[in-house]
């Protein structure tokens, strides 16, 4: 059977299987819908939050960011992890005990006032539809190579796709079926990881091949990969740190880890626990199985990067010279997966020295001694681009590994961005409907008339992410970073100190909320244009610099804006009146966990 | 708040700055600022700063989360605020 067959077969078997579980969990009650956690053993609802925090991001685009970064890419990693320990220390057991659904209603109740909950809701919405830009981005690369189609047609089809998915509905809400897409997303992801690092280190196990030697080999696998890069003209894999900066590294980890625990569709999942100490625990459950990917991934990265290395330069992994004509793939005789990915545009060769073989290598080295090297071998520019957004989807290819394989991958890059999509325009229709339409603009509104202001918002939302995924501000978890950026410069703060300052008042909260985001918001359109449209850029105003506040990079501006968020809340707040007896004597009431009650005000 | 609340609470800003520290040092101090002075140690195959960054400190944030549970529930036992 020919891989494109497998590919249907295997992704049209694993959306039959969500739907038959959709259908089969939907005869249970409709309030079963929204707490999903009530009757579900804490073990499978932390596969669930898994699938739905795990999105394209995490699948397709992280590992392959990390093969090009090194070492710096575990901002990601350390990122996307930690701040479930912020969560669940912070913020989950006190939201739990507080007991409401969504996280500007939260904030309009501890702060008291409207306003509070209509600048929530902004922030919400900023945060989300960027990361479903970042989304969007991903479903496209999955569909084009899915389809063989180009980016552009492969986004329009994962538009029309994600839109029936969640409008739809009941899919994503049902722990179930979530728990179905974990499985196949975490096997999609592990056994190419297995098959690769077993035949590259002998190693099953992807997390210990890492740091194992190459087989038959007296060096170990980051050695030679530290070496061959080297030799290429690239930084060392395993020192190299993005833009040289260790505050830049610092700061991104720091913007990831507080963004992860703002992130409004990531909080609503610990709401929905019985009771406020499983709230702390199921972050736990939640980070093991998340972990399963992400300490999978660097080992994911590194391989493929070797690999790819080593299918294109003979010369990288033998003891053929690196430099040697002959070494170089010629373009006639390249693999069959180069030429799938041709189709999508996401892969391109460029004949610069005229010679019909493939030259791969780092053509912006600033070293001396490597320019020399390359000049003498008659290298003219680096031939080949490779989008980093398809070093994931395309690893088993690279690594020649069965069929089926390749199509399982492709199921889980899809079951990741979907469930994840989906997840996030629940938020955004929750937040505009209930939040914003029926809290703030038409108290009276139909409970049908809601239903349909939320639908319409997805729609828009979609439309919104992409158009705008069409010419994406960066790689899928580069701008799924900036999502973060702005949820940690904005609710972060506001709901930390609703929670440890009992003092905070609503002027100091809202002015808060307003500087975080607007500062963030700035820093980053100032680099990506104005809502990510091209050529609306406007760094000549801070003298055309890129990344002009110390090196740090817009994707890490969120942590900067948090701290703004912070001061300019304390300060407001000195200067107003002291939030009223009865708002201080709940903050007390939220800190301890007896007489929690399920959770009210769904919707 | 009564005493017995505001012990608590102490208890419960204490337990969060210890795990805290904790965070940190292995994030952002073993995994970023002093990864380059670990990578000259070995950890089989892996410089240690390395390995912190990119696998070391995600295991020990799972151990941070069930050690803050464990703790946690134990602090509210302590002062009778657990959930019955």
């Amino acid at each position: 059977m020919d891989l494109q067959t497998i590919t249907y077969l295997v992704v049209g078997a694993s959306f039959a299987l969500y739907i038959g579980i959709a259908i089969w969990a939907r005869a249970g009650s409709t309030s079963e819908f929204y707490v999903a956690g009530g009757g579900v053993p804490p073990v499978l609802n932390g596969m669930a939050t898994g699938a739905d925090w795990m999105s394209a991001a995490s699948f397709i685009s992280m590992a392959g960011l990390i093969s090009n970064l090194g070492y710096g890419g575990g901002l990601f990693l350390m990122g996307w992890t930690g701040g479930y320990v912020l969560l669940a220390m912070l913020l989950a057991p006190y939201l739990r005990k507080f007991g409401k659904f969504t996280v500007p209603q939260f904030i309009g109740d501890r702060f008291y006032s409207k306003s509070a909950s209509t600048v929530a809701v902004i922030c919400l919405l900023a945060a989300s539809i960027t990361y479903i830009i970042g989304q969007m981005t991903g479903v496209g690369v999955a569909f084009s190579r899915f389809l063989g189609v180009t980016k552009e047609t492969g986004i329009y089809v994962g538009m029309g796709i994600v839109f029936a998915y969640a409008v739809f509905g009941g899919m994503k809400g049902i722990t179930y079926t979530q728990v179905a897409q974990y499985i196949v997303l975490i096997l999609a992801y592990t056994v190419p990881a297995v098959f690769i690092s077993l035949n590259l280190t002998g190693n099953p196990l992807p997390q210990l091949g890492l740091g194992s030697n190459l087989s038959g080999q007296d060096v170990s696998l980051l050695a030679k990969l530290d070496q061959v890069v080297v030799e290429l003209g690239f930084g060392k894999y395993t020192t190299s740190v993005p833009g040289n900066s260790t505050l830049n590294m610092f700061v991104y980890t720091m913007s990831l880890m507080i963004g992860t625990a703002g992130l409004p569709h990531v909080i609503m999942r610990f709401f929905t626990v019985p009771k406020v100490s499983d709230a702390r625990s199921s972050a736990g459950w939640a980070l093991i199985f998340i972990a399963l990917l992400y300490t999978t991934a660097p080992a994911v990265a590194a391989m493929a990067k070797m690999n790819l290395i080593g299918t294109v330069n003979a010369g990288a992994f033998t003891k053929a010279d690196i430099y040697a004509t002959e070494s170089a793939l010629e373009y006639e005789k390249r693999p069959d997966w180069m030429k799938r990915w041709e189709k999508t545009g996401l892969l391109k060769w460029a004949d610069k020295n005229g010679d019909g073989r493939i030259q791969y290598y780092n053509d912006k080295s600033k070293n001396p001694e490597f320019l020399a090297k390359a000049e003498a071998a008659g290298w003219k520019g680096s031939e080949l681009t490779v989008n980093a957004d398809i070093i994931v989807l395309a690893n088993p290819e690279i690594a020649l590994l069965p069929n089926w394989v390749i199509a399982l991958v492709a199921a889980g890059g899809l079951a990741a961005a979907l469930s994840t999509a989906a997840g996030l325009l629940m938020a955004i229709s929750a937040a505009v409907s209930h939040d914003l339409v029926k809290g703030v603009f038409a108290p009276d509104i139909s409970e049908k008339n809601e239903l349909l202001a939320g639908k319409i918002a997805m729609a828009c939302a979609i439309m919104v992410a992409g158009y705008l995924g069409l010419n994406p501000p960066g790689f899928a978890a580069g701008t799924v970073a900036i999502a973060f950026g702005l949820a940690a410069s904005s609710l972060f703060p506001a709901i930390m100190m609703g929670i440890f300052s009992k003092k905070m008042n609503k002027e100091g909260a809202i002015a808060g909320m307003i500087a975080g985001l607007t500062v963030t918001m700035v820093y980053v359109f100032a680099h990506k244009g104005i809502f990510f449209i091209k050529g609306t850029e406007f760094l000549d105003l801070f003298g055309g610099k890129p990344d002009f506040f110390f090196g740090i990079s817009p994707n890490a501006f969120g942590a900067i804006g948090a701290l703004v968020n912070f001061a300019v809340a304390f300060i407001v707040d000195k200067m107003t009146k002291e939030p009223p007896e009865h708002i201080q004597q709940m903050v007390e009431n939220v800190r301890i966990p007896r007489g929690s009650k399920a959770v009210d005000g769904a919707h | 708040m009564d005493d017995s609340g505001k012990a608590y609470w102490s208890a419960t800003l204490g337990l969060l700055t210890k795990i805290l520290i904790v965070w940190f040092l292995v994030s952002f101090g073993a995994g970023i600022l002093f990864a380059p002075m670990l990578n000259n140690i070995m950890l089989g195959g892996y410089p240690l700063g390395f390995w912190f960054a990119q696998q070391g400190s995600i295991y020990i944030f799972i151990a941070l989360i069930f050690w803050y549970k464990s703790a946690m529930d134990k602090i509210d036992r302590q002062f009778d605020v657990h959930e019955e």
